[in-house]
């Protein structure tokens, strides 16, 4: 079970006489249960990634395949690849429009064609994982704050009960408290469901404390595709990229540089904080 | 004379149930007294619902207080005759990027507020053109807002308040819905125009690493100053800003945790550099007195 | 796509209509769509085509690019002249079943999609050639005496020029709202038609919603930049009529009367 994509690329503009490139020979898979960061800077070409995953847009060469089978194959059941793979837009609360939080989270499942008490059961489940308290299922959602709207609006994907689920930017716009609630609460469902969660950043720091992967884009390209500390090796091409690794990262360069003996891998504060003292103390004992 | 000065200041919020009657207030403000002076750059720090944002308006005069007083350059912002005054003075650049550029065409925007004030055209001609370059989007004065980056658009509000040659710009968390270049850009724009220009600046972030380079900053929480000082002074208190549950930088985190790890560093490091020396000199002094010792031995 | 039609959109270039008054321009179309109506033989339409062949010339925006726009309107010219020339009474030419063409109704089908293909292009030529915010301005200039009537001249025309800024960026929110709901298994393209209005629902709240947010936030930075209406206002771009733009207008009045004298007056 897995979603792949093979040497795929996105051309927008061809009716026009300088056609943009947006992605650019992808290889990618999306296996079972992973916890993946997709990292760009504005226009790296990640928010049309996204889009091809659920087959909202259709690529102009190469091949996305769900399970083995072409997505773009005539009789291919898009509808229900949506499904499968759940994608949270940017600010999705701008998409809420139910009369309830709970007939909102419904609208999924219910375009599903499941039946009423399947609808509300996994509406009931999706509230659930993102922790968002019963005694509010029946306010309006357009009264709640930017932080609860946020968990309602991601809710309302869950509750398709997808195998993947994609969010694009979960974080941006809401303050330091509103963002460490949503990554958490995300962790946390990553790890109640199993499911694969995909998550698009630009910010390092936020993607180091979460994620087991990291594919980085650039130019419509995958430039790294590592575990969080190799990807952070590179500081210098992530700089020229306009990305920045974790400050923790810099820090321990920085030293390293002075003479230091710190392993400049590390990309938490705890990791960095062990690696200091060890190396303080190596020199103590001398 | 201080360029704003509040004092005692306080808001509510009125609700209203759905036939429109009083349902009740919610103080957004409460009791906030303050005093900047020309050419400072401030920074108010706090989360969404901690009434910074509603500060911000009253000093624009786009909110009037419930009790207290708002001074502007002197001018109590309540004296109706004083209002467009107020708002020339005390200029302010919003949050979303999309939501506050009237013009279809960035130097058209840009003349807006001139023109609104009655400044003569040739006038507006030259305030643009200064306006632009202060913030470095001259070559883009031509250009629909439309095809612009967060960044830009946000640096093109900074020169349409600009323009309207303010002693102070109130800039209401405008960074919060860019990219990290994004927020870079802005940021340098803002200290550009407190260090050549002069103009106050009042920051309202909820980003960290922007406020470093204040004169003071203000954390607020509940509608109140829960905090005030120097970058130095306020992030040495990282216990406090962590039941806030603000960001604090990760050097200072880092060195707040080394401290408690029993490194003897000192409180409120802010950069990576200040860090390094730090642990530097701190070997030194480790390897001074093992040779010491060993001396000894 | 909406995206495509070209009325209503600026082609940036340095060329001499792009210079000429907007005024001049608004008076310009309203004459030549006047002088369409007027005309009514081959002569006349043939000179119509020169004048605005010589103007697309002078404007330097590429043909095609108006073509570009054409696209979006074939559906209502095909009705037009469908509705003509199987409706126009006359001396038969083709028939069968019920349906007859006759020549008056080829003529006519002929002059309408003429008529209304010039029409397009001219009033685009305006739009390509002008920036919507000097556009209302113009508009705003040529509407003036009717302030003395009341007419909130002033305000309509900021509105006119604001809905102008705002329309992309509400397309682009349309469709990401779109796409949004979408991804949550809506169906916007199949089923009867009630049923397709109904599946409009997700997509309109959040559209309003949102236009209603931007509307608010708006205000409060045009008011925060001491907006208070017309009263007091100056100009940054000020209309003034140079030495080209009276020449303009010459060349106006001369090629409508030319128009009225070769169209009307002088048919064999």
């Amino acid at each position: 079970m897995s979603l792949k994509l093979e040497h795929v690329s996105y051309l927008y503009g061809t009716d026009t006489t300088l056609p943009v490139r947006a992605l650019d020979d992808i290889c990618l898979e999306i296996p079972d249960g992973q916890f993946i960061g997709l990292i760009g800077h504005t226009g790296s070409g990640k928010s049309t990634l996204v889009q091809h995953l659920n087959g909202l847009l259709e690529p102009s060469e190469g091949i996305l395949s769900y399970n083995g089978r072409n997505i773009w194959e005539k009789d291919f059941p898009r509808k229900e690849l949506r499904s499968k793979v759940g994608l949270v837009f940017q600010y999705p609360e701008h998409q809420l429009f139910e009369v309830d939080v709970f007939s909102d989270v419904c609208f999924g499942p219910k375009n599903l064609g499941l039946s009423k008490e399947e609808t509300e059961r996994r509406a009931r489940r999706a509230l659930e994982l993102v922790g968002f308290p019963e005694e509010f299922y029946g306010q309006s959602p357009f009264e709640l704050s930017g932080g609860q709207k946020r968990r309602v609006a991601i809710a309302g994907v869950l509750a398709m009960e997808p195998k993947i689920l994609v969010l694009d930017e979960p974080t941006a716009g809401l303050d330091p408290r509103g963002r460490d609630e949503i990554l958490g609460q995300i962790a946390h469902l990553k790890k109640e469901t199993g499911i694969s969660v995909v998550l698009v950043s630009h910010s390092m720091e936020d993607v180091a404390n979460y994620v087991e992967r990291i594919v980085v884009m650039s130019h419509g390209k995958i430039l790294f595709d590592d575990v969080p500390r190799n990807v952070f090796g590179h500081v210098k091409e992530l700089e020229a990229v306009g990305l920045a690794a974790p400050q923790v990262t810099y820090i321990l360069h920085k030293l390293k540089e002075s003479g230091f003996d710190v392993d400049t891998q590390a990309t938490t504060i705890p990791e960095a904080r062990d690696e200091i003292l060890k190396a303080m103390k190596v020199e103590k004992t001398c | 004379m201080n360029i704003i000065e509040t004092s005692h200041l306080s808001y509510d919020y009125i609700r209203h149930d759905e036939e429109g009657n009083v349902e009740g207030t919610t103080r957004a403000v409460s009791d906030v007294t303050l005093s900047v002076k020309p050419g400072q750059f401030i920074a108010i720090l706090g989360h969404n619902g901690s009434g910074k944002s509603t500060l911000a308006k009253h000093i624009n005069a786009l909110l009037l207080p419930s009790e207290g007083t708002v001074f502007v350059d002197g001018m109590d912002t309540r004296e109706e005759g004083h209002l467009w005054d107020v708002r020339q003075t005390a200029g302010m650049v919003f949050q979303n990027p999309d939501n506050q550029i009237i013009g279809q065409v960035v130097e058209e925007d840009v003349g807006f507020g001139p023109e609104n004030m009655g400044v003569p055209t040739k006038e507006i001609w030259e305030r643009v053109e200064e306006s632009l370059k202060a913030v470095g989007m001259y070559a883009y004065r031509k250009y629909s807002p439309n095809k612009l980056s967060g960044g830009q658009k946000q640096r093109v509000s900074i020169a349409g308040v600009l323009a309207m040659h303010p002693k102070c710009i109130v800039l209401d968390e405008p960074t919060a819905m860019l990219d990290p270049n994004g927020r870079k850009e802005v940021i340098r724009a803002a200290r550009a125009l407190n260090e050549v220009e002069g103009v106050t600046i009042l920051l309202i972030t909820h980003y960290m690493e922007e406020v470093i380079h204040a004169d003071t900053v203000l954390v607020m929480d509940e509608g109140r100053v829960v905090m005030q000082g120097t970058p130095r002074e306020v992030f040495s208190r990282v216990e406090q800003l962590r039941q806030l549950r603000l960001d604090v930088p990760q050097v200072t985190l880092l060195a707040y945790e080394l401290q408690k790890s029993g490194l003897p560093l000192p409180d409120g490091i802010l950069t990576a550099d200040e860090l390094t020396a730090e642990l530097t000199a701190l070997r030194e002094k480790q390897e001074r007195k093992a040779k010491k010792e060993k001396a000894c031995h | 796509m909406l995206r495509d039609i070209t009325l209503g959109q600026y082609y940036q270039a340095d060329s001499l209509l792009h210079r000429l008054d907007c005024r001049v321009k608004l008076v310009g179309t309203l004459l030549f769509i006047i002088s369409l109506f007027v005309v009514d033989n081959f002569p006349g339409y043939a000179l119509a085509a020169v004048f605005l062949a010589v103007c697309i010339r002078l404007s330097k925006v590429p043909f095609r690019f108006m073509v570009k726009g054409m696209k979006a309107i074939v559906f209502l010219m095909l009705f037009a002249v469908v509705f003509n020339l199987f409706l126009t009474p006359g001396t038969p030419v083709v028939e069968f079943w019920k349906l007859k063409i006759t020549r008056e109704g080829i003529e006519m089908a002929v002059k309408m999609a003429v008529r209304l293909t010039m029409l397009i292009i001219g009033s685009s030529l305006m739009t390509l050639t002008t920036t919507p915010n000097l556009l209302t301005d113009g508009l705003e200039s040529l509407l003036n005496p009717l302030k003395k009537l009341k007419v909130p001249v002033h305000e309509v025309a900021m509105m006119m020029s604001i809905a102008l800024r705002f329309i992309p960026i509400l397309l682009e929110e349309t469709d990401k709202i779109m796409k949004a709901q979408i991804a949550r298994g809506a169906d916007f393209e199949s089923g009867s038609l009630i049923r397709r209005a109904k599946a409009m629902v997700p997509l309109l709240v959040p559209l309003f919603i949102a236009a209603f947010r931007r509307a608010n936030d708006l205000a409060m930075a045009m008011e925060a930049r001491c907006y208070r209406g017309g009263e007091g206002r100056t100009k940054m771009k000020p209309l003034v009529y140079g030495k080209r733009d009276f020449v303009a207008y010459g060349v106006l009045a001369s090629y409508l009367a030319a128009a009225v004298v070769i169209g009307r007056v002088l048919p064999i």
